[in-house]
């Protein structure tokens, strides 16, 4: 189990303003302000979860993140990844972790990815057969045989990932932070990461947080979400309770045969698009069905589809009504 | 974990790491070029006579012994630490299970097989130019150079790693390692043999851990200074290898709680 209570980091950060005045004073008169990267924040997540980590550019994702992976030190708070305090930087803890991400390479630069491998079987103390066999199982599920002895360096962005991927599974780690997985990537292979990653947590039973700004990442990998902004919680629940709170909606998406008055659609509510064949409208809840009824029996629609808003949206309009209290020093 | 595997495997990869740019290596290694330099400059001036107890050969069996202990026993690990604590990328390494020391010493002595390999044309220079009547004559004293390699590479490797910890602290000390640097070219016999100095400053310089570095090893290799001086050398390269370990060791420590992993 992941615990957080009441975790605080803040960073001192060294401020100046532009210009070479500026820099030449800073030589004699450095000025500094703390910066409150997470500010008391709790949460906790059970084994097996897969918990999406949401939140602006700045929040404070990536650096409870690494709080987690035992690089940072809180400012205070206790923080408990399984029976570990992740500070203490414990062989063992290490062993039952990995952090992945989009943005830091643990891939030997010049090397390929399969000197990477075998020199992290070796650290990890995973034996030959062993090793070979669980490079056979990633190599296999991320279809990166052909790539693993070429340079790192000669890689494609998302080749790497897929392999950045093998280099931090293979020790098997039971909690896996996710920062950012598939930032880059084109959209093929950010669904065979998802793929990858869902089949990993299934097999593996493994706990799983994820800070990604790609929707279907945690849409399609995470049953909760925890949301955080200027560093505090905003929310912790499912998917579909963040929706119903901040878009108590539904949409409902129509076609129909030859174009209908707009006065018509207004009707059953308010209308987000509409085009000669096809309409979008936004609907209580509570009105679904009887707005379903009227479309198929009054508008005579040919199809009709009941949808939440797009997570992306849900996600814009929460940060929107951000509270003003968050002054920064 | 097998240790032995873990080792071959570390120094494997250190070895693959230093060969994957072959033509960066040539350049490198010919950047260790100060002995050379120093070996045409005092053998000009020993033309003329000879300084203390070096005419021209004597020079030249220095310099050349100064290349090879150059050579084997350099270390870049203080960039290494540098730039992946400005850059954040230390974090990977904080996630492995293993001292982040054992990876930088595997990579930097992975690439000792390389420099054996260039100094390959040393060896004969030496023996058709000067003879073997300048390399040390006694059997024990020419084993106890593999021992003094050893502790001047530990002196050197771990007073890089105290220095790169300094970074974890102010983001940077470059600036410090060159102040290092500049006493060593100093006070090591790099640029001038020790036994030229004038004697009260001549017997100072020769505790100092610069002298363990450089002219420990090329004494004993040239047989200039008897088996009993050699050994305590090797005493001093242990109290200074250990001190700068155990430095560094902490600095790493109380800096690593400090350390905030930036970017990514």
């Amino acid at each position: 189990m992941i615990a957080v209570e009441h975790l605080v980091k803040h960073y001192r950060v060294a401020a100046r303003s532009a210009g070479i005045g500026a820099a030449l004073r800073s030589v004699f008169n450095r000025t500094y302000r703390t910066v409150r990267a997470v500010d008391d924040i709790t949460f906790r997540i059970q084994p097996g979860e897969s918990v999406g980590f949401l939140g602006p550019n700045g929040a404070g994702k990536t650096t409870t993140l690494k709080v987690l992976a035992g690089l940072l030190v809180p400012t205070s708070g206790r923080v408990q990844v399984g029976e570990f305090t992740p500070q203490d930087r414990r062989n063992a803890f290490l062993r039952s972790i990995t952090l992945v991400t989009g943005q830091k390479n643990q891939l030997i630069w010049d090397l390929p990815p399969v000197d990477t491998f075998d020199l992290n079987a070796a650290i990890y103390g995973i034996g030959p057969d062993d090793m070979k066999r669980r490079l056979a199982e990633l190599v296999s599920l991320l279809e990166i045989g052909e790539i693993i002895t070429k340079p790192t360096r000669q890689l494609s962005l998302g080749e790497r990932m897929k392999c950045e991927l093998t280099a931090a599974l293979l020790h098997y780690p039971r909690v896996l932070f996710l920062d950012e997985p598939t930032i880059g990537l084109d959209v093929t292979m950010q669904a065979s990461i998802r793929r990858f990653i869902r089949g990993y947590c299934r097999r593996h039973g493994a706990t799983v947080l994820l800070t990604s700004h790609n929707m279907a990442d945690v849409s399609e990998i995470c049953d909760r979400v925890i949301l955080i902004d200027y560093g505090k919680l905003r929310f912790d629940g499912s998917i579909t309770q963040l929706v119903r709170r901040t878009r108590p909606y539904k949409r409902l998406e129509l076609r129909f045969s030859s174009p209908v008055e707009p006065e018509r659609l207004q009707a059953l509510g308010d209308v987000v698009l509409q085009t000669d064949s096809k309409a979008v409208i936004q609907i209580p809840r509570e009105r679904l069905r009887a707005s379903m009824e009227s479309a198929l029996k009054d508008l005579e629609a040919v199809d009709l589809t009941a949808t939440d808003a797009p997570l992306e949206e849900v996600l814009a309009e929460f940060f929107s009504q951000r509270p003003d209290a968050r002054v920064r020093r | 974990m097998n240790r032995r595997l873990l080792l071959a495997t570390l120094l494997r990869t250190g070895l693959a790491q230093t060969v994957a740019y072959r033509g960066e290596l040539v350049v490198w290694l010919l950047t260790t070029n100060t002995p050379i330099i120093m070996l045409i400059v005092w053998t000009a001036v020993a033309a003329e006579a000879p300084v203390g107890r070096y005419g021209t050969n004597e020079f030249a069996a220095y310099f050349l012994a100064s290349l090879v202990v150059r050579l084997l026993t350099g270390a870049w690990v203080i960039w290494e630490i540098n730039e992946e604590i400005r850059t954040g990328t230390l974090s990977m390494r904080l996630l492995k299970p293993l001292h982040p020391f054992l990876i930088y010493a595997a990579e930097n002595i992975g690439a000792w097989p390389i420099r054996i390999v260039f100094l390959l044309p040393v060896v004969p220079l030496f023996l058709v130019w000067l003879g073997p009547s300048y390399l040390t004559r006694d059997p024990i004293q020419a084993l106890l150079f593999v021992p003094c390699l050893l502790g001047a590479w530990g002196i050197w490797f771990s007073s890089m790693l105290c220095v790169g910890c300094l970074a974890l602290y102010w983001h940077r000390s470059i600036s410090v390692f060159d102040v290092w640097l500049a006493a060593y070219l100093a006070f090591s016999g790099y640029l001038v043999p020790i036994d030229l100095f004038p004697v009260w400053l001549r017997d100072w310089v020769e505790l100092l851990p610069f002298a363990q570095i450089l002219a420990l090893p090329v004494n004993t290799m040239l047989g200039v200074i008897d088996r009993g001086r050699t050994i305590t050398g090797l005493l001093l390269q242990l109290v200074y290898g250990l001190s700068f370990t155990s430095l560094a060791l902490l600095l790493f420590r109380r800096g690593v709680r400090r350390f905030e992993a930036f970017g990514g």
